[in-house]
């Protein structure tokens, strides 16, 4: 536990404080990718395919080439003398299918949307005439959309080379599934559709790249999540250094997922760069964003869950396919997303036996990746589905079968079924205070008044385990160099303000703020002394970015330990200089005070001392006013927060369209270091999974063909459809940290569209309707449920 | 995207951008309030040589509102026809339509005119024009002509207009103080455009449906007029259980739905008879 000032009113840890940055932002100060600007800058843009499936017969540029303003077109066979083709291997994936992947098209197409050949010109617009006097012919091929048919015999390849659509099987078997289905009570079964979608950033992906070749230096910006795997990456694929290459992400708009990955188009313009001599920016319209942005969560499940007569949950069985799209994402791979759906599955609960298996396919569209919650949405509301129909099967309280069944290892840890490791959860907690905050019986108590009154309202809740601050055994044992560890610099200036520097990344999620909170009560000085960078690999340490919940897991301890780190050199410079013992010193508010907290020398006479007069100090001493600290977690693969999330939902019997009334969370986070950001990360998450629920989706047709080419189509939730969302926390400490603290960023997202779910389907069972097992929740499929009787009895 | 590039004119009388569009014909395009042409020119969904943008006309900024009826000129803006009509009468149907058009900030921009002219099979100001029995006021090189709404619409964003003629202005006229006005449409998202929606009116003298007028959208290519359910109304008493279900009905046996890919013509169906039961609820209530 932090010793200090924690828990004290000065305390900034715990402290709601806005996100400092937000002000610069929202009054439009922002530095997005698009406001960077360099001298002799050209931009890009991209001839795509149009079709999901072709070989490529013809590719002429010359008539584009000669296109007002162009300086360049550019295909495969330009970039390839600069620039290697790459395959996603993991050895966490045994078996996984590897097709070569070029950042502009190689003599065929396997999506539509995929870079076909780059032209760069004066201006974007110039660039945009230049592509549509390329001349391309191609012979179609034959596609596959449906994933759930590309194992078919006579399914079209595509990748004829690798001689099969199969990427990768996952299985899984713990206990003895057959005799627990045998001996079961009550056993439910569904087919679950998920559908395609993906996590819209409202500032879209883009790049901009500047080679310089006297110091054979690549400097790039880029709107990512994680600029050091994106330098480390460049440099491979370019043949540089790393300490060659440069990467800043300056502010970021959102990033969900969609910005973690090495994208081909955003290579081809640093191959570009460094053929041209010429910085090249490359910014995604929307069309580009929902194309060839990965999507997610593209599955379908047969599951099936056992019960025994006291309504204890014995074991589940599920069967999924994945579809993934063209190619498996570099470099994690969107296996991770089957992975963590399969072993989520069931994870609030104590199940003595469980299989799962999935099909991981590859099909003609757009690459699939982690979207926000990896994998864990899907199994969640195939588990909360399933338990819902066995309470109701039972005919009981949805909540008291949940209640009986959960999985609380209490001071100790153990497995899930799946093979989770858990510990310090507090699912009872969390539902006792859901219940609360709801006002459960009197909320009952309206909904049964309103039912009667004729309106069609549904309730319905979802449990969850989320898997958060994934450590370094994930990614370093299958060999894939992702950085699990963080890294914070810090450094006194001589004004006594800190600078600091940090492996994390900011997305607007309000990591900044919370770093600079432990720094503040770790050091011992105010917040706003504290200017902290992020995003920068020329002066940053080299560490994870932002992906899997890791900022105040991993970020926040990184940031108190370097502050505690910090503040102990401070007080020894303290102390030589005063001729004091540093025991008898302490740091508060920026001053070094005694143990009365008498004020014996403030934080910046002494830096002041340090920088320009460290010839007061005694001989021998040497002040370092800077230190950094890699923090890596040596225990837990990961660390599992819990929570619940409930949803009241009405339907219109005449059209079908689903209005959420009111959405409510409890979450567990472990230490919160910031409540405001915190909640706002698990509003922000909810939307997106009510977004899911009812209307977000890739829609392609049965050939693969592309629908959705606008925020017109693609539907995202907005203000006017979004219920208030209320949060309420539980703090269970992590017990293997000094602050306690779990990942909070993405428990939003994993259960709402789950919570949506069964309330869709509370609703329509009150009313005697079908039941729907497939998201998005669009208002025909409503509907026609509202309309089917067959379960009527 | 960009825009494909274009040639930008800027006229200030009606008779310069008439003479404009009769040099240039199908090369141009007329820009009122741009929040649909520019989307569709970004996107490259259209690339017109030359754009005439009508915004310095002052002369079309005009709106009255009379004893004979509201006279919208081209250049006012849904939300200005909005205030005014409100403020006349809060029940008419333009009052009711108008918040459904877009957002908020996007009716601001955006003009009457400019929807009617767009065409768009899945606006509301089209089918409200049909019902109204609008007047669209035309001009061309040859001077001044006026169509019906139901003869402008011709199809998918088609319309009578000629290459060579400015929409200049629409004329609604005032109905009786027996009308009554319904308008309900369905939309996944609030400001998106309809799944399905009906303008309608209805002439009640002693709570009997002496005449009605019910007009679809987003139920065929251009608004779409039920008149096979009107039929079935006419005459009826406003609380005639029969003759409502024999509209719906002839509603479902009337309305030839194109087959929609995202929702299905059986969907749209089955708005369309739930559509027809709000609006004679909506008639039922005093207005
Ligand atoms: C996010 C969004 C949501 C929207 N939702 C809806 C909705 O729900 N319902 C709806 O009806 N509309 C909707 N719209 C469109 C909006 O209502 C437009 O304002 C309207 O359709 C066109 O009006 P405008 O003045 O902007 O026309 P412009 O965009 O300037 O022009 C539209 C078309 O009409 C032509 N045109 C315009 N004025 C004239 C004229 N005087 N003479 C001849 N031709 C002319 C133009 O050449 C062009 O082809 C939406 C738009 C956006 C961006």
């Amino acid at each position: 536990m932090p010793d200090r000032l924690l828990g004290s009113t000065e305390a900034q840890i715990g402290a709601s404080r806005p996100r400092a940055r937000s002000r610069a932002l929202l009054a439009g100060r922002g530095r997005y990718l698009d406001d960077i600007n360099l001298p002799r800058q050209v931009h890009a843009a991209f001839l795509r395919s149009p079709v999901p499936a072709a070989v490529i017969d013809r590719l002429e540029v010359s008539a584009a080439a000669r296109s007002p303003g162009v300086v360049a077109v550019l295909t495969w066979a330009d970039l390839a003398p600069v620039c290697q083709a790459w395959r996603t291997l993991s050895a966490a994936f045994p078996g996984l299918a590897a097709p070569e992947q070029t950042p502009l098209a190689n003599g065929r197409v396997t999506s539509v949307g995929e870079p076909i050949a780059l032209v760069l010109a004066a201006s974007r617009a110039l660039a945009e005439d230049a592509v549509a006097a390329i001349e391309l012919d191609w012979r179609e091929r034959p596609a596959v959309g449906v994933a759930t048919a590309a194992l078919a015999a006579d399914a079209p390849l595509v990748h004829p080379e690798l001689g099969s659509n199969l990427a990768w099987r996952f299985a899984a078997e713990t206990g003895d599934v057959a005799a627990a289905f045998a001996s079961a009570a009550t056993v439910v079964e569904e087919r679950f559709v998920f559908s395609r979608h993906t996590g819209v950033t409202l500032e879209p992906r883009g790049i901009l790249a500047a080679f310089e070749p006297s110091e054979g230096r690549l400097e790039v910006w880029a709107s990512h999540q994680m600029p050091h795997q994106l330098q480390l990456h460049l440099g491979e694929l370019l043949e540089l250094a790393m300490s060659q290459v440069r990467v800043t992400a300056s502010d970021v708009g959102g990033g969900f997922g969609v910005k973690m990955h090495v994208y081909p188009d955003e290579v081809a313009v640093c191959a570009a760069a460094r053929l041209l001599g010429r910085p090249v920016k490359f910014v995604a319209d929307r069309l580009e964003s929902l194309m060839s942005d990965i999507h997610a969560r593209e599955h379908v499940i047969e599951a099936r869950l056992a019960v025994d007569a006291e309504g204890r949950l014995l074991a589940i069985d599920a069967k999924g396919v994945q579809g993934i799209g063209s190619h498996s994402v570099f470099p994690r791979s969107s296996t991770v997303e089957t992975l963590m759906a399969m072993r989520t599955l069931g994870a609030p609960y104590g199940l003595a036996a469980a299989r799962a298996q999935a099909d991981v396919v590859f099909q003609n569209k757009a690459m699939t990746g982690q979207y926000r919650s990896v994998g864990h949405p899907i199994a969640c509301a195939v588990t909360e589905r399933l338990v819902d129909m066995a309470a109701r099967a039972r005919g009981e309280d949805p909540l008291a079968m949940r209640r009986r069944n959960y999985l609380e290892p209490g001071d100790g840890r153990c497995r899930t079924a799946l093979g989770l490791e858990v510990f310090d959860l507090s699912h009872v907690a969390c539902l006792d205070r859901l219940e609360a905050l709801m006002g459960l019986p009197a909320l009952r108590q309206s909904v049964a008044a309103r039912r009667q009154a004729g309106e069609v309202l549904g309730l319905g809740f979802a449990a969850f385990v989320e898997m958060t601050a994934t450590g370094s055994e994930v990614y370093g044992m299958a060999g894939v160099p992702v950085a699990a560890a963080d890294t914070i610099q810090l450094a006194v200036e001589p004004d006594g303000s800190l600078k600091a520097s940090a492996s994390l990344s900011e997305l607007g999620q309000g990591t900044d703020e919370g770093l600079v909170q432990v720094l503040a009560d770790a050091v011992g000085v105010a917040p706003e002394r504290i200017g902290l960078e992020m995003g920068r690999t020329a002066s940053g340490p080299h560490g994870g970015g932002a992906w899997a919940s890791r900022g105040a897991a991993i970020g926040g301890e990184a940031a108190w330990h370097a502050g505690r780190k910090l503040r102990g050199q401070i007080l020894a410079a303290a102390a030589a200089l005063l001729q004091t013992p540093a025991a008898a010193l302490d740091l508060v508010a920026g001053c070094i005070v005694d143990a009365q907290r008498h004020e014996r020398i403030t934080l910046a006479a002494l830096a002041r001392t340090v920088h320009f007069a460290g010839h007061e100090f005694p001989q021998g001493t040497l002040p370092q006013l800077q230190v950094a600290h890699h923090y890596r977690r040596e225990a837990d693969i990961a660390i599992p927060t819990n929570g619940i999330q409930a949803a009241l939902v009405q339907l219109c019997p005449e059209t079908g369209l689903v209005r959420c009334l009111q959405h409510w969370v409890v979450h567990d986070c472990g230490r919160i270091i910031n409540p405001l950001l915190a909640g706002e990360q698990v509003r922000g998450g909810v939307v997106q999974g009510i977004g899911a629920a009812l209307f977000e989706h890739c829609r392609y047709d049965a050939q693969a063909n592309f629908l959705d080419g606008s925020l017109a189509d693609y539907l995202v939730p907005m203000a006017m459809e979004m219920p208030d969302i209320a949060v309420g926390h539980v703090e269970t400490l992590y017990r293997g940290s000094t602050l306690g603290a779990k990942g909070a960023g993405e428990a939003g997202t994993c259960a709402a569209s789950a919570a949506v779910l069964n309330a869709v389907n509370d609703a329509l069972a009150a009313v005697g309707g079908g039941r729907l097992a497939e998201i998005p929740l669009t208002p025909p499929l409503v509907l026609a449920a509202l309309n089917d009787r067959s379960n009527a009895g | 995207m960009k825009p494909a590039p274009f040639h930008y004119l800027a006229p200030a009388t009606v008779e310069a951008a008439v003479a404009l569009l009769a040099e240039h014909g199908d090369e141009a395009a007329v820009l009122a309030g741009g929040q649909s042409l520019m989307p569709m020119l970004a996107l490259r969904l259209t690339a017109p040589a030359i754009l005439v943008d009508i915004n310095r006309i002052g002369a079309l900024e005009r709106q009255s509102i009379d004893a004979a009826g509201y006279s919208f000129g081209a250049l006012v803006r849904h939300a200005d026809a909005w205030a005014a009509v409100r403020a006349d009468d809060p029940a008419h149907l333009l009052a009711r339509a108008l918040p459904h058009v877009a957002h908020q900030a996007i009716r601001h921009r955006g003009t009457i005119c400019g929807s009617l002219a767009l065409a768009d099979p899945a606006a509301e100001l089209p089918a409200c024009a049909v019902c109204l029995d609008a007047e669209i006021e035309l001009a061309g090189p040859a001077g001044r002509r006026r169509l019906t709404a139901d003869a402008f619409f011709e199809g998918l964003y088609t319309t009578a207009r000629r290459p060579d003629e400015l929409v200049v202005g629409v004329h609604v006229p005032r109905l009786g103080p027996d009308t009554r006005f319904g308008f309900d449409e369905v939309a996944r998202r609030h400001g998106d455009y309809a799944i399905l929606g009906l303008a309608a009116r209805a002439l009640v003298v002693d709570g009997c449906i002496k005449d009605c007028r019910l007009v679809y959208f987003g139920a065929g290519a251009r608004p779409v007029v039920a008149t096979a359910a009107q039929a079935a109304l006419k005459g009826a008493a406003l609380d005639d259980g029969h003759a409502h279900g024999r509209a719906a009905a002839a509603v479902m046996g009337e309305l030839a739905i194109d087959p929609d890919l995202r929702y299905g013509a059986t969907y749209k169906r089955q708005l369309a008879t739930a559509l027809l039961k709000r609006i004679i609820g909506q008639w039922k209530a005093p207005q």
